[in-house]
């Protein structure tokens, strides 16, 4: 078996292995990268990421990704979304570069041992998308986005690193179609208060309803299906979460 | 400790000179470091700017200026934080804004109804004009946020000419194009487009426009030697020009690949040329750039095209231009050449000017033929003839502050770890 030669996978579920994927929790995203950047969503290569439909033989071409995990992390939400919505593209962003070889491993590894092609439209990327979203996405091309446990960067002089922020949402606003969903979701009551104040104050979104809240599937895989979730559940902590939508809008 | 990397820092920036010419020729203006000098055109005398602060109107380099598209504006800003209103016929200065960082770029909306300036943080501030009018010094404003690049410096700011959108062009790649709100005080929050497809820092854009084609299309210098032609509804690349084979032109000695920068970009109005100012660029880093030289572009708007019409070449190998900017009234093109040397020091600058641009052959006018002569050139060049020899010295400034505006800092990977273990913001261990 090839997972046997791999020392950094497990030998039992063929996954790669977390503890060789450490890395530090924070990143700082004002610093310059060093990594390629598509020059525009039309460079993207989407053979490299989901290499069964944009093949030799590819007859879904047209098809672009839907969902976008910003901060993936370690890309529980990707796999558990995966098998949700098994006819949607989606791709996770992720700005440390042993995360991501993580999260990319593990999709690999995913689509070797499944025999549905369940993972074949999950992927991830290495890159900076609080700069970079504009690179990777056409104007309405999203009609879901995930901003799960971020980064609080307590220090006032460091709000500025948040993920989340009035400035930020125009982009996110750009990305995402009209009725496109915003998730966001922390631990930190602080950073809950201030993504949801960006979000209240910002034009083009709206608060979802309880009702609309309880009937999407996803809301509660923001707590669940997340490494980061399962932490906070496991210590009995509390969650802060705010759902909204893109609305149509006319300035 | 870290000594080398501090003492880089603390070198000090210097800035190069600046010129614009209004829009119905009753004026130019050139800045270099913190002057600012105008010049009547209409009465051929230099302008006394009358300023109720105290002391010098700008404490720093000023980096950037404009007129209003109506004529009866001005605006300086830069280095010393303040945005500056005049008043394009009095020259009294009408508002003094104050901004928290730096300001890098500056437009008044046509209807001269808004300013808005960005600063080093990437931040787009926007300011009510509301009530400015002959003589009355406005009590001082503060800027609203308008929008943001996050954390990367803009380069240029324009309005549409319909004034529908706000463009801002930046130091990574990008050019933003956002719908400018009817309540601007509350935010520009819906973006009509990202003009995506330049590889290098966008240095200047401008609007080319013809009687046919009144909406007009976008037009960007850059870094990675091509002028693009934009649609700006949707983002789309029309065009790409590569100017770099014009070097060749202007250079024999053939060795390096080449990159070329374009410094400025100017629209030669109701009509499909556009100027262009470029400098070479040999590979990236520091003391890269090399001179020079004047490309007029043709741009078709019907078809979407674009095409080098000429390269003119300026006489004297010392003359980089810095800045241009067009008259419509006389078709004249005026450059400005220098840069300041440090903080005190305004430098040296060296006007100059074309005529009959898009004619065979179009001339570098002598001294003597500039409208406004000698008195002209004295006060906007501090004196009238700058020996060969200064101009060269001055030409090595101009290289090095085109470059540190303009190229991000580029350092090794050794150099890098280096940098971040002796960060000053981290605690000394013990």
């Amino acid at each position: 078996m090839e997972s046997e030669t791999k020392p950094t996978f497990s030998k039992s579920t063929g996954l790669p292995r977390k503890r060789f994927y450490r890395a530090r929790a924070h990143s700082n995203p004002l610093s310059d990268s060093h990594f390629p950047i598509p020059i525009s969503p039309s460079h993207l290569d989407f053979s490299l990421h989901f290499p069964k439909f944009f093949g030799a033989n590819n007859e879904e071409v047209s098809k672009k990704a839907e969902f976008a995990d910003i901060g993936c992390g370690f890309g529980g939400l990707l796999i558990s979304l995966a098998t949700l919505f098994p006819d949607t593209l989606m791709i996770g962003m992720e700005l440390r570069d042993k995360v991501t070889e993580y999260v990319k491993e593990r999709i690999l590894a995913l689509r070797k041992s499944s025999s549905g092609g369940q993972y074949e439209k999950v992927s991830v990327v290495r890159t900076n998308s609080m700069k970079y979203i504009p690179n990777y996405f056409e104007k309405g091309q999203l009609s879901k986005m995930f901003f799960l446990f971020p980064d609080p960067h307590f220090k006032e002089k460091n709000h500025r690193r948040r993920v989340i922020s009035v400035d930020l949402l125009d982009e996110y606003a750009y990305v995402l179609r009209a009725g496109g969903i915003i998730y966001t979701i922390t631990d930190v009551e602080e950073l809950g208060e201030w993504m949801r104040s960006c979000l209240e104050k910002h034009p083009m979104f709206e608060s979802l309803t309880q009702d609309e809240l309880d009937s999407d599937p996803v809301v509660e895989l923001l707590c669940s299906a997340t490494e980061e979730g399962q932490k906070v559940a496991r210590n009995g902590g509390q969650t802060f979460r705010a759902v909204f939508r893109r609305i149509a809008y006319v300035s | 400790m870290d000594i080398e990397g501090g003492e880089r820092q603390t070198k000090h920036e210097v800035a190069p000179a600046l010129i614009s010419v209004h829009p119905f020729q009753k004026s130019v203006a050139i800045t270099v470091g913190s002057a600012l000098r105008v010049f009547d055109l209409i009465e051929n005398r230099p302008v006394s700017l009358v300023d109720e602060s105290d002391g010098p109107s700008h404490k720093d380099s000023i980096r950037a200026i404009r007129y209003g598209s109506s004529g009866k504006l001005f605006a300086s800003a830069g280095d010393d934080k303040l945005v500056k209103i005049w008043s394009a016929d009095s020259w009294h200065c009408l508002n003094t804004i104050s901004s928290e960082k730096r300001v890098t770029a500056v437009a008044i909306s046509s209807d001269d109804s808004y300013v808005c300036y960005a600063d080093k943080f990437g931040v787009v501030w926007v300011v009510d004009l509301d009530g400015i009018n002959e003589g009355k010094v406005l009590p001082s404003k503060k800027g609203v946020q308008l929008l943001c690049h996050y954390c990367s410096i803009i380069t240029s700011l324009e309005f549409s000419p319909d004034g529908r959108y706000i463009l801002s062009s930046d130091r990574d790649f990008k050019i933003r194009v956002t719908v400018f709100p009817k309540k601007s005080l509350q935010g520009a929050h819906e973006i009509q487009s990202f003009c995506l497809g330049h590889t290098e820092f966008v240095t200047c854009i401008t609007f080319v426009q013809n009687p046919e084609f009144a909406q007009g299309y976008l037009m960007s210098g850059s870094g990675d030697s091509s002028v693009r032609l934009w649609d700006i509804t949707t983002g789309s690349l029309l065009d790409t020009c590569d100017v770099s084979p014009t070097v060749k032109h202007l250079e024999s000695n053939e060795s390096e690949p080449t990159q070329v920068t374009v410094t400025d970009i100017c629209a030669l109005p109701n009509s499909s040329l556009a100027a262009v100012s470029i400098q070479r660029q040999v590979c990236f880093v520091l003391a890269c750039i090399r001179f020079q030289g004047i490309v007029l572009l043709h741009c078709d708007l019907s078809a979407h095209t674009l095409s080098i019409t000429k390269v003119i070449k300026i006489p004297g190998g010392s003359f980089i231009p810095t800045s241009i900017s067009f008259s419509t009234s006389t078709r004249l093109l005026w450059m400005v050449s220098g840069a300041s040397n440090g903080s005190n020091h305004p430098g040296y600058t060296r006007v100059r000017l074309i005529s009959r641009i898009e004619a065979e052959p179009s001339s570098v006018l002598e001294d003597e033929q500039v409208p406004g002569g000698t008195t002209l050139l004295e006060h906007l060049q501090g004196k009238v003839s700058i020996e060969e020899s200064v101009m060269s010295a001055a030409a090595e400034a101009v290289r090095a502050a085109m470059c540190s505006l303009m190229v991000k800092k580029q350092y090794s990977e050794e150099n890098r770890e280096f940098r971040k273990n002796n960060r000053n913001d981290k605690k000394p261990t013990q």
